[in-house]
Order: structure tokens, then sequence, then C-alpha cells
């Protein structure tokens, strides 16, 4: 039981780098990125490949370069190129599929069980200690300690800010004599290095990489990003930020103790799909619900006089 | 100053729904000059500023401003230049970044990496205080939570942090309700004066178009067909300005429905 807990904790971890990353694209700049699952599995595979040749701590820059790069073009495509950015989004991700395949060799399954990676050189540092138990929830605790830190601050930079304020009213950012355009591709390179460095440590933790490892991602990360809110609210960007990591890891574990209670593990993405469902309808169905009584509770007929 | 040569401004040209919105139209402004300009709703008056502030580039003509050939610059440059205001408070302001961070982007101090620093918070905490809306004690609330009238005044504060060559007010005070108006109007006088900015402002208002400012334009059909300043607009009254726009309007005043305000 406890080790359930752990790797649901450890999963939730891993994952809300990309929850953090839908934090940085859709909270912030409102874009909803739809190449996150193709660059989730680019920076699996990136990093897969430079663990592979040796490089376990190479890998995670490696992942997140690659990461950059897929953001930037997505970002390209929506504000130079007269792209819709759901289109720009859904387009990466699927030429994303191809490069995936190539990066890999042709291959779309790719083997670590005896490659060093960061998370084996964390084991080897702890063995013998206390928490030789807990390399995997150390390493991925101090990823998303970073990468929370360097949004917090960053969020908080002149930079961060307009960065902000583009998904916010993007006319002010240009009568602040900022050009949205620079602030999107700043926010998308940004955000799709924090995707890349949560599928490359997926990959490494499980030792394996698999060209569907990231599939259903922005769904799964939207959900726990939908969560996150609801416990953190609408306080400061820390705040919200840890709100985020809270929603992934909460998401996990309720998705870990269903399968508990033997709910089939296929289950994952349509679970991800109705809570999306529910935090966004949600709210827009209450809203509607005083014009909804007012309909059904209306008399239509003559009028008494 | 500020020199508009010949521009032109077609929209959907070639189309059955093309539309003149700029004709021919060259305007020169003088340094500190504060011009009112009134006409009816289409006169091009919205259009003139987009033309200026570059929300659309031109199709023929130049504008100039301090000298240097502004025609063909993005928009988002020119802004290190014009400030502007619109009717809808909601416009100027981010809704969900609090008023301090909103003050931040558009003081535009520092480096891409600078943070707010407590030099910084003060000098904000000073100019809201001109203000007088004490805005200057709610600085961590989202801007979101204020009213119209409150945006609009800390819109107008944000155009003007690093005083514009030039200032752009499009009917900034349409939406308010008339003590609000009248208060962020004496706002706008206070901070063009002090820093003795150059400033065009639309209004539909005949009184404040004659009271503020030494100059005032009428446009009509994408052209300006009046312009007095000088002796002549000091003995102008409000019912002259009207005369002089039923004339210029001719005929099609009696089709137009227009908001005007005595
Ligand atoms: N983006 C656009 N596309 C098509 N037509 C436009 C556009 N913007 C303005 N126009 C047209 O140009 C003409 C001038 O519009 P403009 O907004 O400049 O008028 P205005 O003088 O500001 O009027 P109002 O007093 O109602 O604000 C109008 O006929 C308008 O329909
Ligand atoms: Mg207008």
């Amino acid at each position: 039981m406890v080790s359930i807990l752990q790797t649901a904790f450890e999963l939730g971890l891993i994952s809300s780098l990309t929850v953090l990353a839908l934090f940085l694209s859709y909270s912030m700049l409102n874009v909803c990125d739809l190449s996150t699952d193709g660059c989730f599995t680019l920076g699996a595979a990136v990093g897969a490949v430079v663990a592979l040749a040796g490089h376990p701590f190479l890998s995670l820059p490696a992942a997140m370069g690659a990461g950059v790069l897929s953001g930037f073009v997505t970002a390209i495509l929506q504000t130079k190129m007269g792209i819709d950015s759901l289109l720009a989004g859904i387009i990466v991700n699927t030429g994303l599929y191809s490069i995936n395949i190539w990066v890999m060799g042709g291959a779309s399954l790719l083997n670590m069980n005896k490659t060093a990676t960061v998370f084996t050189a964390m084991k080897d540092l702890l063995r013998d200690t206390t928490f030789s138990g807990y390399y995997k929830t150390i390493v991925a605790l101090l990823a998303v300690f970073v990468i929370v830190v360097f949004l917090g601050c960053f969020l908080r930079t002149r930079l961060g800010l307009a960065i902000r304020a583009t998904g916010n009213n993007p006319d002010m950012v240009r009568s602040s004599s900022i050009n949205p355009a620079f602030t999107t591709i700043v926010g998308l390179c940004i955000s799709n290095s924090f995707t890349a460095l949560s599928g490359c440590l997926l990959a490494q933790s499980q030792k394996s990489v698999n060209i569907d490892i990231g599939s259903g991602m922005v769904t799964i990360a939207l959900a726990s990003l939908l969560i996150g809110r609801a416990f953190a609210g609408k306080g400061g960007i820390i705040k919200r930020a840890v709100g985020a990591v809270i929603g992934a890891i909460v998401f996990r574990i309720v998705y870990a103790a269903a399968l508990r209670f033997h709910m089939p593990a296929f289950m994952l993405k349509l679970v991800s799909s109705v809570i999306v469902i529910a935090a966004i309808a949600g709210p827009y169905l209450k809203s509607r619900y005083p014009e909804l009584h007012r309909r059904l509770t209306h008399k239509y007929g003559k009028r008494e006089e | 100053m500020l020199s508009i040569r010949h521009i032109s401004k077609t929209f959907n040209p070639g189309t059955l729904n093309a539309k003149t919105a700029i004709q021919d139209l060259s305007l020169e402004v003088a340094d500190r000059d504060f011009i009112s300009i009134v006409g009816s709703n289409g006169a091009g008056k919205s259009s003139l500023f987009n033309a200026i502030a570059g929300s659309f580039f031109t199709d023929s003509g130049s504008i100039h401003l301090d000298g240097e050939d502004i025609t063909l610059q993005p928009e988002y440059i020119r802004a290190r230049k014009i400030g502007r205001l619109f009717q809808d408070p909601l416009l100027g302001t981010a809704p969900g970044m609090t008023i301090e961070e909103n003050l931040a982007l558009a003081a535009g101090r520092g480096g891409w990496f600078s943070h707010i620093t407590k030099e910084d918070r003060n000098l904000f905490r000073e100019r809201l205080a001109l203000l007088n809306m004490g805005l200057e004690d709610r600085m961590q609330q989202p801007v979101g939570l204020l009213s119209g009238g409150q945006r609009q005044a800390l819109t107008l504060m944000m155009a003007t942090f690093n005083p514009p060559a030039l200032l752009l007010l499009d009917e900034h005070t349409a939406a308010l309700d008339p003590a609000t108006a009248e208060k962020v109007l004496e706002l706008t006088k206070n901070i063009v004066e002090t820093n003795g900015l150059t400033c065009l402002m639309i209004t539909h208002n005949m009184q404040s178009a004659l009271d503020l400012g030494n100059r005032t334009l009428m446009m009509n059909q994408g052209g300006i067909i009046y312009d007095v300043k000088g002796e002549e607009r000091q003995h102008l009254q409000v019912s002259d300005l009207l005369i002089l726009f039923r004339e210029a309007a001719g005929k099609n005043l009696d089709n137009d429905r227009m908001l005007l305000s005595e």
C-alpha cells in the first residue's frame, strides 16, 4: 500500500512538470498547447537516446532543448504564419510523431534497463543511507522544486509580467511597447522545455520509452491543473504553481486508489477527460442554472388581466 | 511634431463592403497642442487614431512624429512615443494582474529580468495618490476588481507614466457616469498640463470640446472639414459648433443618428 502511494506520488511529481508547463501556456498565455503529447514523447526520446549514449546528466538539458525547439515551432506557426493556435499545436503534434521515431532510430521502443540515468546516479549516491528507497522521489522533488522556484521568480520579472499580460490583454502588452508575438514565443519555448523534461524523467524512471508515452498527457495535465486550481484558488504565483503540483499528485493518487478498487488501467484517459469536462463545463452550467430554472418555471399562456 | 500628409484608408477595398474611412487627410500638430476632435458616428475619428497609433497601416500618404517617419512602424514600437486611451475602460489594463503589476508593465523600467523594486513601489504609490481614488492602498489587488472610472483613471496614469510624445484619447470618458467623467477629464487636464503633453482628444461632448485644449477639429466622411483655434475659437459657442456640424454634415445629417450632447 505504501509503495503504491509512493509510486503515485512520484508519478504525480514527474507529471506535475507538464502541469506546470500548462500553467504557463494555458493559465498565463491563454494558449491551449495541443503539441504537449508529442513534446512529452520528444523529451522522453531525446533524453533516452542521450542517456543511452552514456550521458545521464546531459540528457536533461538535451531533452529541454528539444522541447524549446518544438515550442518555438508551435509559437512561430501561430504568431507569424497565421495558423490558429489550436491547429498549430495539432500540426506540430502530428509532425513530432515522425520526428520522435526518427530520434529513436526508427524504433518505437527503447529500453534503458542497464543504462545510467539521473535516477541510477541518485540511487548510487544514496546507497546505504536511510533514504535509499526514495531516490526516485528525491530526483522528482528536486526537479519540481527547481522549476517552481524558477517560475516564481521568472513570472515576477518584467518579461514574466508581459507573458502573463499577453494572455490577459494583448492590446495592453502592445501599448506597453512589447510585442505579444515575442512574449508568446518565449512563453511557449519555456513551457515546452518543462513538458520535455517531464517526459525525459518519466522515461528514465520507468527505464523505457515507447512512442505512445505522451499520448493523452495534455488532457491528464489539464485535469491536474484544474484540480490544483480548486485547491489553490486565486492566490499568488507560487501558491498557484504549488497548487498545480498538488493537483498532479492528487490526480495520480486518486487514480491509484481507483485501480485498487479494480478500475481497469485503461480507464486512465477516460477519467482525465471526464475531470476536464467537469472542471470546465461545471462552472459554465452553474452560471447558466438561473436561466434554466427561469425557463422551467415560467408558465406560458394567456396574460392574466 | 505630428505631421500627417495625405493619408487614406479604405477597408475591404474592391469588394461590395469597401468603405473609405480616411480620405486624403492632412494634419499638422504643433508641440503642446491639445486638440479636441468632434464629428458624427462613422466620421473616421477612431480610424484616424488607429492610423496614427499603427493599429493598421494607411494605404497611402505619410505620418511623421518628432521628425521620424512612422508610416510603416509596427504598433508596439510606436507605443513608446504614443499613449492611448479608449472608450472602453477594460481595454487598457490586464484585469487578472494587480495594480502594481500593471503599472510595472506600463512603466517599463529596467531590463527584461528586473523585478519590481521598493523604489518602484514608492513611485507607483506617489503617482496613484495623485488620482485621489485611494488606489495607492490597493496596489496588491487585481485590476479586475476596480470600477470602470477607477480603471480608466489608472489607464490614464499608465499611458502617461513615461510622458509620451503624443497622447490619443478616444472618447475616454464616454462610458463613465457624469461625475466620474468630470473627474477623469480634470485629471486628464492636469496630467497634460504638468507634463506639457501634445494631445488629441475625441469627444461627442461639444462643451468639453470647446472648454479643453487650444484647437478643435471637426471630421466628416474621413476628412477634416473644420479646424479652429486662437481668437476665433474663443468666441465660439456650443450652438455655433452645432450649426457648423449641421451645415458640414449637410443632407446626410437627417439620416445619421448622432449622439450629441450640449
Ligand atoms: N476594421 C474596420 N473594417 C471595416 N470598416 C471599418 C473598420 N473600422 C472602421 N470602419 C468603418 O470606417 C468608418 C469610420 O469609422 P470610425 O470608427 O473611424 O468612426 P468614428 O468617427 O470613430 O465614429 P464613432 O463616433 O461612432 O466612434 C465607419 O464607417 C466604419 O464602419
Ligand atoms: Mg470612434
